[in-house]
């Protein structure tokens, strides 16, 4: 799939600038990608340098200014200790991120390692699967909730609830896409002349796994946040006075009558970063699947 | 069909034991013993030792898991030291009302997501199909207790039509029952109905464009019944499925959705349980809703031959 391109021998430059040009023009036709990456860069720029450039401290009370509605000072108003909620939605954003990027990356390392063994020796692969069938019949969040109550509530510890909770969707999808590599006449060729299985795994598999796991990352990307934003809901998450954009709304939930404004900003900050990573994750799948790059939708 | 039935709960077995490890480990694992967690920071060490062996958690692993694993089966779920009785009974107590808002908001999701995921395949690109897709695919960016907020903040807080919170047993009367789930079967509703309108659209648009529906259409077949006979028929075990995954995330989203509306359910269990670190009940729910979730998943699996007889169970295995 993904080294289909290194097929083109030199004479054939014209038409691999061709195929190159033809996979951007596709970049740039898939329009929700585009719009999800414009989001979710514009939620992780803001996040990162706002709280740099305006210098507010997302902790400082302030109790004569507590629950006061949008202002131009405070554009998405107070909570009720006074603090400067814009700000703390931006904190919010920054250990959201890091909790949904975090849990993104350490799943898809923990499940391409499964994913792959499992795909490649048998005995692994039993083992692999039931241990992964077995976390998957346990409800997610409710897995996390466990798993948090067992280690206590800290941001490391909601890293590392999480990803046992994704790693086992990892694994399956990579076990199947290595599934069909394996069956591939080029890897059997490689097994004929006496390959090791390291180099067969980790240099002929491994590159057709890479675009579902692409996929995959984002929509795990996506849940981690949803996820993180649920336990600290419930308190089992990011512990206060930190701000996450689930201990913001735990808190924000008692005066939901008194100061909507405090549910509303970080419930779109939530639902505007998830839509975007969803967004990108239908785009990356529509535009790495080869059945479907070819062609446009609909 | 029978040796399908028996080969689907044999599978069952690793599944199961792999859940038991797993959910035995979430109190094994606690740092410093269950004790630590009944009893707090504050207790001296000669206390936490003394009360982690009468609990037996001073025995090596193997033997903890084997008594803990037989107790299971015997019912003997562990005891809820803050609400003073088993954690099943417990469970008992509490899921009455979980039960009744996860069928209310399956209901909701279903009445809103079948149809409407059936009219965006059929209408595939017009406005109908767009708005229908746009508005599942903010439905699934957004978590349940979020729109139990919002939706709170509309109707109970702007238009006062439901109550904010609260929970009436269905002895005080259907109407109050009803009206006391509305908000939070329709928080929890909405959000499913997101991921169920996109299912049942993409196996309709699959069932929809093959031949044999054509075949149907040029024999002239009335257009309802091509699309909700023959098409909905063949895309039934998908949607099927997902509305089997959707039961079990509904359980679970119960657990946010009741601690917003104070349901006295699974989730306030749950969320009290972990305030007070009560790890017993939180081991015995993980246990209960998975084996719930196991068994609908289950019951799913079977009903496949029944919508579609062309899946010879058993036969094909």
């Amino acid at each position: 799939m993904a080294n289909q391109n290194h097929v083109a021998s030199p004479s054939s430059e014209a038409i691999l600038r061709e195929q190159k040009q033809i996979r951007r023009e596709q970049f740039f036709s898939n329009k929700g990608m585009l719009i999800g990456l414009i989001i979710f860069s514009a939620i992780v720029l803001s996040a990162i340098f706002i709280p740099m450039v305006n210098g507010v401290d997302p902790n400082v009370m302030d109790v004569v200014n507590r629950l006061k509605p949008p202002t131009a000072e405070h554009i998405f108003g107070t909570d009720e200790f006074g603090r400067d909620l814009f700000t703390r939605v931006l904190y919010g954003a920054r250990s959201s991120l890091i909790v949904g990027c975090s849990v993104a990356l350490l799943a898809c390392f923990f499940g391409t390692l499964i994913g792959i063994y499992a795909s490649y020796f048998k005995v692994a692969d039993a083992v692999l699967m039931r241990i992964c069938e077995g976390l998957t019949a346990i409800p997610g969040i409710l897995l996390a909730i466990a798993l948090m109550a067992a280690l206590g509530a800290s941001n490391t510890n909601v890293i590392i609830a999480l990803t046992i909770v994704y790693t086992p969707s990892v694994a399956r999808v990579v076990r199947s896409s290595a599934l069909v590599a394996k069956g591939r006449l080029y890897v059997e060729a490689a097994k004929v002349q006496g390959a090791s299985s390291g180099r067969i795994l980790w240099k002929l598999i491994l590159p057709n796994v890479i675009s579902p796991l692409t996929v995959q990352a984002s929509y795990i990307f996506a849940q981690a946040i949803i996820s993180e934003a649920s336990l600290s809901f419930l308190g089992a998450g990011i512990p206060a006075p930190a701000a996450s954009w689930g201990n913001i709304l735990q808190s924000s939930k008692s005066i939901l009558s008194k100061a909507p404004w405090a549910v509303i900003f970080p419930g779109l900050a939530v639902v505007l970063c998830v839509l975007s990573l969803n967004l990108l994750g239908d785009g990356l799948r529509d535009y790495l699947d080869p059945r479907t790059a070819g062609r446009k939708k609909k | 069909m029978v040796s399908y039935i028996l080969k689907r709960f044999l599978s069952l077995i690793p599944t199961l034991f792999v859940v038991s490890l797993v959910v035995f480990l979430v109190v094994f694992l606690i740092p410093g013993g269950p004790a630590t967690a009944i009893l707090g920071m504050e207790a001296t060490a000669e206390e936490l030792a003394a009360l982690n062996a009468e609990l037996g958690f001073d025995r090596p692993f193997l033997e903890q898991y084997a008594s803990w694993l037989g107790g299971v089966f015997q019912g003997d779920w562990g005891q809820s030291y803050f609400l003073d009785m088993s954690v099943l009974e417990a469970i008992g107590e509490y899921f009455g009302p979980t039960l009744s808002l996860a069928i209310y908001a399956e209901l909701v999701s279903l009445i809103l997501a079948i149809p409407m995921g059936i009219i965006a395949a059929y209408k595939r690109g017009s406005l109908v199909d767009t708005a229908a897709v746009s508005v599942s695919l903010v439905g699934i960016a957004l978590p349940g207790f979020l729109l139990s907020m919002f939706l709170m903040l509309l109707f109970s807080v702007k238009l006062k039509w439901l109550p904010v919170a609260g929970y009436r047993e269905l002895s005080e009367g259907f109407g109050q029952f009803i009206r006391y789930l509305t908000l939070p079967a329709l928080s929890l509703g909405l959000v499913q109905a997101a991921y169920i309108t996109r299912m049942t659209r993409s196996s309709m648009l699959d069932v929809l464009y093959m031949n044999y529906i054509r075949t149907v259409r040029a024999k002239g077949q009335k257009e309802g019944i091509v699309v909700l006979v023959y098409g909905l028929k063949n895309a039934a075990p998908t949607i099927l499925t997902v509305i089997g995954q959707s039961f079990g995330s509904l359980i679970t989203g119960t657990i946010v959705t009741e601690s917003i509306f104070n349901i006295p359910g699974l989730g306030s269990l749950t969320m009290s349980a972990i305030n007070r670190r009560d790890v017993f009940v939180i081991q015995g729910v993980v246990l209960f809703v998975t084996l719930l979730y196991v068994v609908v998943n289950l019951v799913v699996d079977l009903l496949y031959g029944v919508v579609d007889p062309r899946i010879q169970l058993g036969r094909n295995d």
